[in-house]
């Protein structure tokens, strides 16, 4: 048995490969969803914005920034899944860029109004085929088990044999 | 209300909206539980680097607001509305630098749930982007309603 990598080479071998998933999404970025990783789980955090505002009455975050926050939770955890064994890999180079996988469908399920605070996410990946894969989100505030959204999304797979 | 009214109060409520507004979305047409909302292209939504292709998140913002737009303007339904749950499906990537337009018909509304369907595309208008289908909270009635 090989002995293990120092703590600080792993450590940022893995978080160098969790942003090369996200610093080249420009719509990531323009909502301002960040990732916070322990070891190989990834919670997103979405820190509150006024202009996520859909309700200014209540005020309530915008369904539309709930669905978004929870799809892209969804597809960067199923791209770091699948990156996953290449990142511990230490002989294996990472790919400089990733090729993302695309949403075939997405259904979010509304439980609480989105209150202007900031919000986290975590997604299971609960099938991940060669071409298609189902992951199931949940979203919280304040409290873990107080969900204020969840959703189930179906993936397309990108065709790993064509990645340069 | 009638119908006009009820047209300037959703096109003032999208205008208000700052997630509506971060999008630059820009309301139609909208009456009788029917809204059609538009979005520009912009390279900031951009979800696939390599092709330019907007996010998918983007244009469930797009469709979320013109479902609750859909049910804000139908008669039996009104202002408030939040969504119980809204799918997604996705036909094809819209074609970089087209604006998206979503058309939005709130189809059938009982006293508590308002049932919605919706269709975006870009400047190719015979094949869709996407669609969508969602439940949306219908306001209590009102004492006025009498």
């Amino acid at each position: 048995m090989k002995k293990p990598e120092p703590v600080q080479v792993i450590k940022h071998r893995r978080d160098v490969a969790l942003q090369r998933l996200l610093s080249d999404v420009p719509y990531i970025q323009f909502l301002g969803v960040q990732f916070d990783r322990r070891g190989d789980e990834l919670t997103a955090v979405l820190p509150f914005r006024e202009e996520h505002i859909g309700n200014p009455m209540l005020p309530a975050i915008h369904g539309g920034v709930t669905a978004a926050f929870l799809e892209i939770t969804a597809i960067i955890q199923l791209s770091w899944v699948s990156i996953w064994d290449d990142v511990e890999d230490d002989t294996a180079e990472l790919p400089t860029r990733i090729q993302l996988p695309k949403t075939i469908d997405f259904t979010v399920d509304y439980l609480r109004s989105g209150l202007p605070r900031d919000a986290y996410a975590r997604a299971r990946v609960n099938r991940s085929g060669r071409r298609y894969a189902s992951v199931h989100v949940e979203g919280w505030q304040d409290n873990r088990s107080k969900l204020f959204a969840q959703a189930t999304g179906h993936f397309l797979m990108p065709d790993r044999t064509k990645a340069p | 209300m009638t119908p006009q009214s009820q047209a300037d109060l959703v096109a003032k409520f999208i205008a208000d909206m700052p997630h509506a507004k971060a999008l630059s979305m820009t309301v139609e047409r909208s009456g009788n539980g029917e809204a059609v909302i538009s979005m520009p292209y912009d390279t900031r939504f951009i979800g696939d680097p390599e092709t330019g292709v907007i996010h998918g998140g983007a244009v469930s913002a797009l469709m979320d607001t013109c479902c609750g737009a859909a049910v804000m303007c139908h008669p039996n339904a009104g202002v408030p509305t939040a969504t119980l749950d809204l799918r997604i499906d996705y036909m094809r990537p819209a074609t970089p630098g087209d604006r998206i337009t979503t058309t939005a018909t709130c189809y059938h509304v009982t006293r508590s749930v308002a049932f919605v369907r919706a269709i975006a595309t870009d400047a190719d208008t015979n094949r869709p982007v996407a669609t969508a289908t969602g439940a949306f909270t219908v306001p209590p009635a009102k004492e006025t309603a009498l």
